[in-house]
């Protein structure tokens, strides 16, 4: 850490209202130059609403901000850049169909003569890309390249805006291993030229790993401020979800029933050669009743387009799928849902969520559907489905009408999950169901998951970490290059090293010991 | 004191009051002009007066304007109302005068019925561009906006059809029982919408479709079938106007029936609160934006604007309405900062975490 000695960013007695919702409350924050600082909590702790009110997003009820010693409000994003606070968002905000380089400088193209001096930005936007590492054509629409480098010209364009704080805002969460320790690099660098960084992520590893100091936050208040290095995991857990966590470690208690048993009767689902060119190649995967089959696998791997598949969500061109024996055509969503197939996606915010519709809404939509526009639910039957569900789920803030907008992202999720429970599904389909959201959240999602399994219900299960497929899964079915490879029983010899083998060789690694 | 400053706190923030107190300031910027302007009386058993002038004009524009509601709510839009208004006064004209009596209720009722059945299939012709081929709808229905002003002539021949038949000009300027005909056919149409949007699915599922096409495809909302039925509704709304303008004029001009109603049904929806970008619609917003138009037109007249300026002083107006429904206008020009909607207090007691 470089100058310990003054704040370059202190914000005291941060208050923030939302409609229903006190999402700041009094909060504290300091900044210190040349310091990597993590922002913990749950969703809905108050973690994006402070960031917001930092960067000028949002304006705040009460409270000062100080900066490098002079007291500021920003009225916009543009003031908060300028005066050197500079946003990376958790979903990039940047414009796909543009280059690379025009993203960098978009809003700030240096001129000459009065008119844009493209050489000037090309040549910049590659010195400033090769201080991150990355050495690619600055002329190509930014859409052409994967989610990491879009990440890393984000923060090109935040750094090269003289920024003396900089916000990352889960910057890690569509990144793989490699891709984050470049990342790490970069921060380290920029940290030792006395930039503070912000950094927001749900990965404690990954705080433990950069982060000299921790700001704890839970609904809406401090927690408090903790030196890194004097915090143990399981204290950084408990001072994010307020009490002891248990969840987790019931989970792991809890016997799962042996996949033999399961087996031994007929599937609920089957697929024969199922496939879509480009897309996936033909597979075969059996699902039971009562089973959770896990899809692991790198990003792009081919697991969403597995489970896009079975929902009828994109067409197959190849093979068929036998539901309790029968071969049936799931041609689109509303065919898989006659057959009691339910489908989250990873996009929550895209495919999944009506943002401007309200809890309610949004949680008999999808039931609504399939009734049919004729016979809409009965306000009371919806009253009572929903109340059922937030409070099973915890939903909260617990008020119905309220805009699907104002949650959280936990929430969010738990929204979307709620909308699949009350069609009363016998498959349950699971694209990243926990990504970006707390521990707690998790927990309780996870163990949502155990019981649902428990009561009869076949779930295939889709998430980026291993040791959340490993922990649900009866099977782990690995994808590599859109491929099914592999389909692994989860004994007790199955850990996340010979699934992260057999994603690595494309077969499993124990039976082929040779390599 | 509080109670009513909260009172009043509720109704500022209530999403028809600016389109409400808008039309009230028309309505009493007329008084001030015309003194007996609100006086409304009963005269040979027919309701008179300049309030019933405004209403009885303007239900054709409400008709649309309800049509254009919910296909804005898709995220889509109909260019083609105007054109479909011009067509289906053409062919109900045509038929009427190629009767033999033009006063017989049942020839009458057959032109109304053709003309409207000939407005549901133009409906479906947009419906099937916009969610059979998936074209914009701006595109689509520009299409029949010019190709229907060119149906319209061929349907009279490039004349002006002119009847005489007293059933059918009951429709747009007649009375039954002491109300305007046109204004009871409007309050039909809006119970008729309201009932389809509120009391069935339909509403929830156009809202979710316009707000989020991929995620309602997803939750098994059949959106194509959606799509159609509002481009259906909405050129059977048209159907209607158009019967009730040749109605009022006894005539039928495939040039000029119906010129530019589509950017005043656009305004009046916008005007009513409803986003162009789809997703929540209002009803009673949109109902209130056609009477604010209607009144504008009427108050042109009243106010005695000279006619050279008079598209220049609507266009005034309406940019006034449009800025004072901002609330981000209104916070600049106000000085105040947008108040978050007032709310129950925030709730810490209840922090449960979950365990």
């Amino acid at each position: 850490m470089a100058d310990m000695s003054e704040p370059v960013l202190t914000m005291t007695g941060i208050g923030k209202q939302f409609p229903g919702v006190r999402a700041l409350d009094g909060v504290d924050f300091r900044l210190f130059p040349g310091e990597v600082h993590a922002l913990m909590g749950e969703n809905g702790a108050g973690k994006s609403t402070l960031i917001k009110v930092l960067t000028g997003a949002y304006s705040i009820d009460s409270g000062d901000i100080t900066l490098a010693g002079h007291p500021v409000r920003f009225g916009s994003p543009l003031q908060a850049q300028q005066a050197g606070v500079s946003p990376v968002y958790q979903e990039i905000n940047l414009c796909a169909n543009l280059s690379v380089a025009e993203n960098i400088f978009i809003g700030r193209q240096p001129r000459r003569f009065g008119r844009i001096d493209w050489a000037a930005i090309r040549r910049r936007s590659r010195d400033l890309l090769r201080r991150l590492r990355l050495d690619i054509d600055v002329t190509a629409a930014l859409g052409t390249y994967s989610l990491a480098v879009q990440q890393m010209v984000a923060i090109a364009r935040a750094i090269d805006i003289e920024a003396k704080v900089l916000i990352l805002d889960e910057p890690t969460s569509s990144l793989d291993a490699t891709e984050v320790q470049q990342l790490f690099d970069v921060m380290r660098e920029l940290k030792d030229e006395g930039v503070a960084i912000l950094f927001v992520t749900h990965f404690l590893d990954q705080v433990y790993e950069i982060a000299d100091r921790i700001t704890v936050l839970r609904n809406g208040r401090l927690v408090g401020e903790y030196p890194t290095a004097e915090m143990s995991h399981v204290d950084l857990v408990t001072a994010m979800i307020g009490k002891e966590l248990s969840t987790l470690e019931q989970l792991e208690e809890e016997q799962r029933p042996e996949l033999s048993a399961l087996e031994s009767g007929s599937p609920f689902v089957e697929t024969v050669e199922l496939g879509r060119k480009g897309s996936i190649a033909p597979f075969d995967l059996t699902i039971h009743p009562g089973e959770v089959v896990g899809l692991a696998g790198l990003l792009g791997s081919g697991r969403t387009e597995v489970a896009r598949l079975l929902f009828g969500a994109d067409r197959a061109d190849h093979g068929r799928v036998l539901l309790d024996g029968e071969a049936v055509a799931l041609r689109t969503p509303r065919a898989a849902m006659a057959h009691a197939i339910a489908y989250c996606s990873e996009n929550r915010r895209t495919e999944g969520l009506v943002e401007e519709l309200t809890v309610r809404e949004n949680i008999v939509l999808a039931l609504q559907a399939v009734r049919g526009w004729t016979r809409p639910i009965p306000r009371r039957v919806q009253d009572e489905l929903v109340a059922k569900y937030i409070s099973a789920l915890q939903i909260r803030p617990a008020d119905p009408d309220l805009p699907v907008r104002n949650l959280s992202g936990g929430n969010q999720q738990k929204v979307l999950l709620a909308r699949w429970l009350i069609t009363e599904p016998k498959l349950l389909i699971l694209d990243e169901p926990t990504r970006g959201i707390d521990v707690g959240a998790k927990a309780e999602i996870q163990k949502l998951v155990a019981g649902l399994s428990r009561d009869g219900l076949a779930v295939l299960f889709i998430s980026a970490e291993l040791e959340e497929v490993l922990r649900l899964s009866h099977k782990v079915g690995v994808l590599r290059d859109r491929r099914l490879v592999a389909q692994l029983a989860n004994t007790d010899d199955l850990d996340a090293d010979r699934v992260l083998q057999t994603i690595a060789h494309g077969s499993d690694a124990a039976s082929g010991a040779a390599s | 004191m509080t109670r009513f400053t909260a009172a009043a706190r509720t109704a500022v923030t209530h999403r028809l009051f600016w389109p409400a107190a808008v039309l009230a300031v028309l309505v009493l910027g007329n008084v001030a002009f015309t003194p007996n302007f609100l006086h409304i009386e009963v005269r040979n058993g027919h309701l008179y007066g300049s309030l019933i002038d405004i209403l009885r004009l303007g239900a054709p524009l409400v008709v649309v304007s309800l049509g254009m509601t919910v296909v804005i709510a898709t995220r889509g839009i109909d260019l083609s109302v105007g054109s479909t208004i011009a067509i289906s006064g053409a062919l109900a004209c045509l038929v009427i005068s190629d009767s033999g009596d033009q006063n017989s209720v049942g020839g009458v009722l057959v032109a109304v019925g053709l003309a409207l059945a000939l407005s549901l299939v133009l409906g479906l012709w947009n419906g099937f561009l916009v969610a059979g081929i998936g074209i914009q709808p701006i595109i689509a229905t520009l299409i029949l906006m010019v190709g229907g002003r060119g149906i319209a002539q061929l349907i009279t021949d490039g004349q002006i059809i002119t009847i005489n038949s007293d059933p059918y000009e009951l429709i747009g300027g007649g009375y039954l029982a002491t109300f305007p005909f046109s204004v009871l056919v409007a309050v039909v149409m809006i119970a008729l919408t309201a009932f389809l949007a509120r009391r069935t699915a339909l509403g929830v599922l156009i809202e979710a479709t316009g707000g989020n096409a991929e995620a309602s495809r997803l939750a098994g909302i059949r959106a194509r079938g959606i799509m159609v039925m509002v481009y259906l509704f909405c050129g059977l709304c048209a159907g209607i106007a158009g019967l009730m303008i040749s109605s009022n004029v006894h005539s039928a001009d495939g040039n000029n029936a119906g010129l530019w109603y589509e950017l005043d049904a656009i305004l009046a929806v916008v005007i009513g609160g409803t986003s162009l970008g789809g997703g929540r619609f209002s009803l009673g917003g949109t109902v209130l934006g056609a009477l604010i138009i209607q009144a504008l037109s009427t108050t042109v007249y009243t106010v005695g604007i000279p006619p050279e300026t008079t598209m220049l002083f609507k266009a005034v107006v309406v940019t006034v309405v449009c800025l004072i429904q901002s609330p981000a206008f209104r916070a600049k020009v106000f000085g105040r900062r947008p108040r978050p909607t007032p709310t129950t207090p925030a709730e810490p007691a209840k922090i449960e975490v979950p365990a």
